[in-house]
């Protein structure tokens, strides 16, 4: 009797053991299949321009700034790298300059047109935005916005406006009513409650959404291939001269597109959830 | 005052949207239905006669169809890695996550290191003794090669979007379901055929049509791995925004685009229909 | 001077009614507590009088001025609420300071009454914490003194002592009872919790389905209900009400019995007395034992009189068991008398 059960459970825990195993092995297997397209571009990023074009390729990165020397020389790069953050940054200011108050009220009042305005914010996800770019052009071009920093910056702030209202309306739901309530009662007025209870609480989740506009700026391709002529972000501009330009170029380019949203996902990680108004309702 | 608050917070935004949200896109509706000022449906002629036009949809619904599936069962798959995880699960969650953070553009130079000529494909099956010299993988005679990197560039990038909100979802479902489940007996594919799944059909909604409307707007890595040897919708509109400087059918091309990705939402909304009532 | 008048505030939530015209008088330095179920709306009335909702009708006054078109912080009140809401980005100092630094008071007195509210509420040891760090029992310590340090007229508390367990909500409450007699505050404090109301109130006023059923002493409340919902809802076990009918002038006959009772323009009322008002005698009403359940000091026995169910507290020496027959009689200067068309007392 006891010797059955024995035997019965051992073949539990070997059953056990092997699926954790099987468990552990496509834990590793996932993370490679993240992981090993990145490092693979950072080896050619980090290679001399003659060891990139070479074959076989190394597994280990020679640690030669050659080809990020190339790519910072080459002409038009840093003048694409100052205009992608210019409109990555203004991206920002206009997303969370516009969205935050949205978010805010969305989050404290219930009002008439609630419902149209937020079926309005999760509409723009079911279109394609990009195609924005192709009428605004035309507009752009009336307006004397063209080819401008500004220009391209609104177009992305319609891209990033909508993340901004849904992550700055979890945040803002995530506060209690009851703190703002209390600094009324003990003499604030709604602006001052506002500063000093709910913009202290909320401000790094502010942080993390302004993060969030500011890639989605900067990784944006069609709208700035669209837009811009002269004033040419990083992508805009490496996509421009894809088929001209030299392998190293082009590796060294996608390494700096790369390393800001390493940096990005780091810092807005405990944000990732609010990021998508994920109240599945 | 209060009353109006809210208004007065919402009025920015909302005015934003429509000048740079609604009005646009009645603007390029009306460009598609406009030639020489006066309405007509030559635009539309024009794209579908065009003999890349049939390529370029068949490549865009191709891709789509391979890719949104697979995308599907890998984010499920993190997503339930990541939820059961008790230590690590942070760490995890930011690995796989990172793709997140990514441009189309980055992911396609990234592909494009493993798939070019001296890439890194290359030289694994060299080492390997597969090859005896390099092969040019993405060349216009290897469709199939291309269409296989471009599948697995986009499939490496854009499941993260759908695993986010797949955990999110998850942690949504409260864990006394599949214990009870359990206590019944169901085995662990049970539970998650049984449980999971049907509960986690709202955050599959949300999941699908966010990855499948950027399916359509497959853009920079077709045209860092294939250039132009692979159209797809997005490209065909470029290109006739710019290379052709013909805007009328680059907006027939828009509505078109615009057109299929209503359409799948519509499709996934009434699938993955949940009942009022049904819900976690 | 903080005499809370409420005049005839009524509050709608869309097609719901949360409050019907309540009318009430809160008399300077009375402690008043509101009592009533889950979801009768004694916290709608309260956030009234904070100012957190606006009434749908009706004025507010406190002390001689109309305050319901004012915001909250214009009101002289200070609040604590159900969840504490202590900041959690502010230190507890900060937190007891925060009122004092909206209106701007020197930093001197600032210190200084921190410290002496601190000190009231024995969490001085606590000033330089954050609210994470804090147990339930010292957070809700934390809110009571930001409000103190106010020294507002009128202090409102919405069941404070809710989140807490029982035994540090039986200290807390002796607690509260001292520090808000001496700090001679107008209080309004919220419960669902009858034993809560009972010690700490002045006043209690009972509260059921929107209306303001009762409004007296906490004595008056527990042996005169104004209405049958009085009797029910307070006293543990509840006040028992069996059928009677009429059988002369002044005259019902209860459970087969006739006794003497008022005069009322009807010919069935209901009888009420509570468990611990009946003792065992001759010629009492007859009545079947059900359950018997020993609570110590005294015994519960759960009875059935011709299909009523009666509950009497006896003494634990007695020995009963289901299924004996006992003759309990009541206590005449307890009985009450309940209209059942009205609900209310009948006297
Ligand atoms: N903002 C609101 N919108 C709609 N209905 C509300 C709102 N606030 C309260 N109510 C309703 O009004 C009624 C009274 O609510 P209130 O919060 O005053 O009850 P309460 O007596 O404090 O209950 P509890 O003891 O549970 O705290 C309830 O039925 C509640 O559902
Ligand atoms: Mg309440």
């Amino acid at each position: 009797m006891t010797t059955a059960t024995d035997t019965v459970s051992v073949t539990r825990d070997e059953v056990r053991s092997a699926s954790k195993w099987l468990f552990v092995a496509g834990v590793v297997m996932l993370c490679i299949w993240v992981l090993l397209p990145i490092y693979f571009l950072m080896i050619n990023a980090l290679s001399s321009p003659e060891e990139v074009t070479s074959f076989p390729k190394r597994m280990f990165p020679s640690f030669d700034l050659a080809s990020v020397t190339f790519f910072f020389k080459f002409q038009g790069v840093l003048r694409a790298l100052w205009n992608s953050v210019q409109v990555a940054s203004l991206t920002m200011i206009l997303a969370i300059g516009l969205g935050a108050p949205a978010g805010y009220a969305l989050s404290r009042f219930d009002f008439r047109g609630k419902e149209a305005f937020r079926f309005l914010v999760i509409m723009t996800r079911a279109f394609p935005l990009p195609l924005l770019a192709l009428p605004l052009a035309i507009m752009f071009i009336r307006t004397g916005l063209d080819d401008t920093i500004l220009g391209l910056a609104l177009v992305h702030a319609t891209l990033a406006l909508p993340f901004a209202v849904l992550i700055t309306f979890s945040l803002f739901s995530g506060i209690p009513v009851e703190l703002e309530e209390a600094a009324w009662t003990l003499g604030c007025t709604r602006i001052q409650a506002f500063y000093k209870v709910i913009l202290p609480l909320a401000l790094p989740g502010i942080a993390a959404s302004a993060v969030f506009a500011f890639v989605i700026s900067w990784n944006e391709v069609f709208a700035a291939a669209v837009l811009t002529i002269q004033n040419r972000t990083l992508t805009a501009f490496l996509l421009q001269s894809l088929d001209v330009s030299p392998l190293p170029l082009k590796f060294a380019g996608g390494a700096m597109l790369v390393l800001p949203a390493l940096i990005f996902i780091f810092a807005v990680r405990k944000y990732l959830f609010a990021m998508w108004g994920i109240a599945n309702r | 005052m209060p009353r109006l608050l809210p208004y007065l917070l919402l009025l920015p935004a909302t005015a934003f949207l429509c000048v740079f949200f609604l009005y646009p896109f009645v603007l390029v509706a009306m460009e598609s239905v406009t030639r020489e000022g006066s309405y007509s449906l030559d635009n539309f002629q024009r794209m579908v006669s065009h003999w890349k036009f049939g390529t370029a949809m068949r490549n865009t619904l191709l891709l789509a169809a391979v890719v949104v599936p697979v995308q599907l069962a890998l984010s499920l798959a993190m997503a339930s890695v990541v939820t059961k995880l008790s230590t690590g699960r942070s760490t995890l969650l930011y690995i796989f996550a990172i793709p997140l953070g990514i441009s189309d553009l980055a992911a396609g130079l990234i592909w494009l290191a493993i798939f070019e000529q001296t890439g890194f494909l290359n030289s694994a099956l060299y080492g390997l003794g597969v090859i005896e010299q390099p092969v040019l993988f993405l060349s216009y005679q290897n469709p199939m090669v291309i269409f296989a990197a471009i599948a697995l560039a986009e499939i490496w990038r854009a499941t993260a979007i759908m695993m986010v909100i797949l955990v999110a979802g998850m942690g949504l479902i409260p864990k006394e379901y599949g214990e009870a489940a359990e206590v019944f007996g169901a085995t662990a594919w049970q539970r998650f055929r049984k449980v999971t799944l049907p509960m986690l059909k709202p955050s599959l909604q949300t999941a699908l049509i966010l990855r499948v409307i950027l399916a359509f707007e497959v853009f920079a890595v077709v045209i860092a791995l294939g250039g132009t040897n692979f159209p797809v919708l997005m490209e065909e509109t470029f290109q006739w925004q710019f290379t052709l400087q013909d805007r009328g059918v680059a907006a027939a091309y828009a509505m078109v685009i615009l057109g299929i990705s209503v359409a799948f939402t519509i499709l996934i909304l009434r699938l993955l229909h949940v009942p009022k009532g049904a819900r976690v | 001077m903080a005499e809370i008048r409420i005049k005839n505030v009524a509050k709608q939530f869309g097609a719901f009614t949360a409050l019907h015209s309540v009318d009430m008088t809160i008399r300077d330095r009375e402690f008043m507590v509101l009592l009533g179920a889950s979801g009768c709306g004694k916290t709608t009335l309260l956030r009234i009088i904070a100012g957190l909702e606006t009434p749908s009708q009706g004025e507010v006054w406190i002390g001689d001025r109309r305050v319901d078109k004012l915001p909250p912080r214009e009101r002289g009140i200070a609040m604590v609420f159900q969840n504490y809401a202590v900041f959690p980005h502010l230190t507890v100092f900060e937190n007891i300071a925060f009122g004092l630094r909206m209106a701007k008071l020197p930093q001197s007195e600032v210190d200084r009454r921190v410290k002496r509210t601190a000190e009231l509420m024995h969490i001085e040891q606590l000033l330089k914490r954050y609210s994470g760090q804090l147990s339930g029992g010292q957070r809700q310590r934390v809110a009571v003194a930001r409000a103190l340090a106010m020294e507002p007229d009128v202090i409102l508390m919405d069941e404070p002592l809710s989140n807490l367990d029982a035994l540090l909500r039986l200290e807390m409450r002796a607690e509260l009872k001292g520090v808000l007699a001496e700090s001679k505050t107008t209080t309004i404090y919220v419960t669902h919790d009858q034993v809560e109301a009972m010690s700490l109130a002045d006043r209690i006023s009972v509260m059921n389905g929107g209306y303001i059923v009762q409004s007296a002493d906490p004595v008056e409340v527990y042996r005169n209900p104004a209405a049958r919902f009085v009797g029910s809802f307070i006293g543990n076990p509840p006040m028992n009400f069996l059928p009677a009918t009429r059988a002369g002038t002044n005259q019902w006959t209860v459970a087969g019995r006739v006794v003497p009772g008022p005069n009322a323009p009807r010919d069935r009322i209901e009888f009420a007395i509570r468990p611990e008002d009946m003792r065992l005698g001759e010629d009492g009403i007859p009545a079947t034992v059900r359950v018997v359940e020993p609570l110590g000091a005294h015994t519960l026995v759960t009875t059935d009189v011709d299909g009523s169910m009666l509950r009497a507290l006896v003494d634990s020496d007695l020995s009963v068991a289901p299924g004996d027959h006992l003759s309990l009689v009541p206590q005449p200067d307890r009985v009450r008398w309940f209209d059942p068309e009205t609900m209310e007392a009948v006297r």
